[in-house]
């Protein structure tokens, strides 16, 4: 089935490459000097905002945007549409590369990051009331069947070049893989639907301090619904970006398909979100356009506009393609920084906007992935399709 | 394409027991009683002349260092809040229009259902003997959580230390083993802020409103407000004022605990979701490689 997928190939050091590797070395350098100097000389984090740019934007929204793998896996092997087949490993690796960045932005952001160890290992101090454990658990362990998934088509490579221990590794595994990934790929479904839901029920914590148009015990199905939303934009996203790049051809009836169902999620958002404010007497808050009020109907028009693109637009083009899955996505990554940030109300006298390393570092993580992601996809077989120039020529 | 439409709709039954799980099978979390051992300490705002004895007696027994940064620097003791340096403050409101002036003492409320316990992923805090939240630090990897779930602004955060731990008053509890009582009440001058086993203060406090109703506000602060707490409140001030923000009755993790455990009850769903996943998937791949 993966008898097309092959390395993208072509030269690494292009000058959008370097650029990425010199983001990715001035975020490096602002990570060794957070650990020298604490979190207090470099980030504008406070009592009032304990929580800043770095979860708010690199793990709430970051691994949502990183969803693209769980998103496709179920249509994939749930719904059983293995025509979609050739888009799940770029969305696996996209997916990988988010998650482990995410991780890394919490090593960076905790506070005693040598004590992290005992999260995962001191089993008999888990308090299982805590979301955050569950969030924690739930993303380590998904880093790891991220990369076992990924793995094949590592193994793929090494398979008949490179050294020879590795090659009789890489033989020896891939049978035992192939055999078991369908049960790893499983716990891939089950995990995010578990901490991307959680990761809204952290939220319910802070209740009392959210402002009411965010507060609402149905939280974790929001979650769940936007990351859900996101997936299938960001690999819209990236497929088209991929197609662009790297002068391939683009799978645009098949896009064309997933952004509709991205479209359905969004409304499916927006319809709940709005029931329940009914339900409990909160819609009249929507009519207060004060500044919480004006965010709330961006990220509302945000969520629609791309079922207006796609009623509007005659034919389906990458073009407005690309930017119906850009609406959702900005959507999506509003409602979770908002949730996290913008909704969270401390106290008068309290302000957080990041300061300028914490927006370096986050920049340099993002730069970090995208350059991995080229990297990776022009050695390793990760892209399905055919480039242009074969088809053309 | 009759066995493709089959399994999309069993995909379809799979995701919708997927989505619901949230929802359903919530059931009430049972409220949080106060301990029997309870102890914790009674403030009132008509005592209290503002001398501060009981911050700098709080700083000595904790070993914290002066905040000199407060209202412009200086060489005073001067800590505006709570903050990394200061377990323990006394506040001043004053307006003048409505000619009110009050003081109110701030520290941990050690609540009866604490949202910092809640929300701690290993229990570095925890509600452990006479009902008090104490700190550990080998269990803290410094993730703030607690600062984000304390809907009084409780827990502080060493931002200037490199290895930082959580600052928050823990009722004195190595005093208490000592046999002495918390610092701040030992020093009152005026019997402002009292220790004492919580149904004493409690009673006391019914006490004193009954004896002179027309000099407070008729409430107790902390008896019933976010599921009770067992620093109590006196006031001649409304407490809003004060800056206590919240009087809702219900406690902070009651809502989230109530929807995880519906979740979660017994790994349950988790289990079964994964079982249904595994198995839709595995057979559709079989169906795929034929």
């Amino acid at each position: 089935m993966n008898s097309d997928v092959r390395p993208v190939g072509g030269k690494l050091l292009t000058p959008g490459f370097m650029v990425l590797l010199a983001l990715s070395a001035v975020g490096g350098l602002l990570i060794l000097w957070r650990f020298f100097a604490g979190l207090g000389a470099t980030t504008a984090l406070s009592d009032g905002y304990p929580l800043g740019l770095w979860i708010a934007l690199d793990v709430v929204t970051g691994t949502a945007l990183a969803c693209g793998g769980y998103a496709l896996a179920l249509v994939v092997y749930i719904f059983n549409r293995g025509k979609y087949h050739p888009l799940i490993r770029p969305a696996i690796l996209t997916s990988a590369l988010g998650y482990t960045m995410a991780g890394l932005s919490v090593a960076i952001d905790l506070g005693r990051p040598w004590l992290m160890w005992k999260i995962p290992l001191y089993f008999w101090s888990w308090n299982l009331n805590s979301a955050l454990l569950e969030v924690a658990l739930c993303i380590m362990t998904y880093v790891v069947v991220l990369w076992i998934e990924l793995a094949p088509a590592f193994l793929a490579r090494f398979k008949d070049s490179g050294p020879p221990l590795l090659q009789r590794f890489a033989r020896r595994t891939i049978p035992i893989l192939d055999r078991a990934l369908i049960w790893i790929i499983a716990l891939g479904m089950l995990l995010p639907t578990m901490h991307q839901s959680s990761l809204g029920t952290m939220m319910l914590l802070a209740g009392p301090r959210l402002h009411p148009l965010w507060n609402t015990p149905l939280l974790p199905l929001l979650f769940l619904l936007t990351c859900l939303a996101m997936g299938y934009a960001i690999v819209v996203f990236e497929s088209v970006f991929s197609s662009a790049a790297f002068r391939r051809e683009p799978e645009t009836p098949m896009l064309a398909i997933l952004q509709k169902v991205a479209v359905a999620v969004g409304i499916a958002f927006v319809s709940l979100r709005f029931v329940d404010l009914a339900v409990r007497g909160r819609l009249g808050l929507t009519t207060q356009l004060d500044f919480h009020g004006v965010i709330f109907w961006i990220e509302t028009v945000l969520w629609l506009l791309p079922a207006v693109i796609l009623l509007t637009s005659r034919r389906v083009n990458l073009g407005n393609l690309f930017l119906g899955a850009m609406c959702t996505a900005l959507a999506g990554g509003l409602y979770r920084l908002d949730t996290f940030l913008v909704a969270f109300q401390p106290g008068t006298g309290w302000h957080y906007f990041p300061s300028i390393q914490e927006m370096f570092i986050s920049i340099g993580l993002i730069a970090m992935e995208l350059a991995l992601y080229v990297a990776i996809v022009r050695k390793f077989p990760i892209l399905g399709g055919r480039s242009l120039k074969e088809t053309t020529a | 394409m009759h066995t493709d439409r089959r399994s999309l709709f069993k995909g379809l039954a799979a995701a919708a027991t997927l989505t619901l799980i949230p929802t359903t099978d919530a059931e009430a979390r049972a409220k949080r009683t106060v301990p029997d051992d309870a102890v914790g300490l009674l403030y009132d705002t008509t005592r209290c002349i503002g001398c501060k004895a009981c911050v700098v007696a709080c700083k000595e027994a904790n070993e914290k260092p002066a905040d000199v940064d407060g209202y412009g620097g200086g060489l005073y003791d001067a800590p505006e809040g709570l903050n990394e340096y200061t377990k323990n403050v006394i506040q001043l409101y004053r307006d003048d229009g409505a000619n009110e002036v009050s003081y109110v003492k701030k520290q941990c409320m050690h609540c009866v259902d604490p949202a910092c316990v809640g929300a701690c992923m290993l229990g570095a805090l925890q509600k452990g003997k006479f009902g008090i939240v104490s700190y550990d630090p080998s269990l803290c990897v410094g993730c703030r959580y607690c600062e984000a779930a304390c809907p009084f602004n409780v827990p502080k955060f060493e931002w200037s230390k490199k290895a930082p731990k959580i600052v928050k008053c823990e009722l004195c509890r190595t005093r208490l083993a000592e046999g002495k009582q918390p610092a701040c009440s030992e020093v009152c001058p005026r019997g402002a802020v009292i220790y004492g086993r919580y149904d004493s203060l409690l009673a006391d406090a019914r006490a004193r409103l009954a004896a002179e109703p027309g000099k407070y506000v008729p409430h107790i602060y902390g008896e019933r407000e976010l599921g009770g707490t067992q620093v109590l409140y006196l006031s001649h001030v409304p407490f809003e004022k004060l800056g206590f923000r919240f009087n809702d009755e219900q406690s902070v993790p009651h809502t989230q605990q109530t929807v995880q455990h519906g979740v979660y009850k017994g790994f349950i769903a988790p289990i079964a979701l994964y079982g249904i996943l595994g198995a839709v998937a595995f057979r559709n791949r079989r169906k795929q490689d034929e």
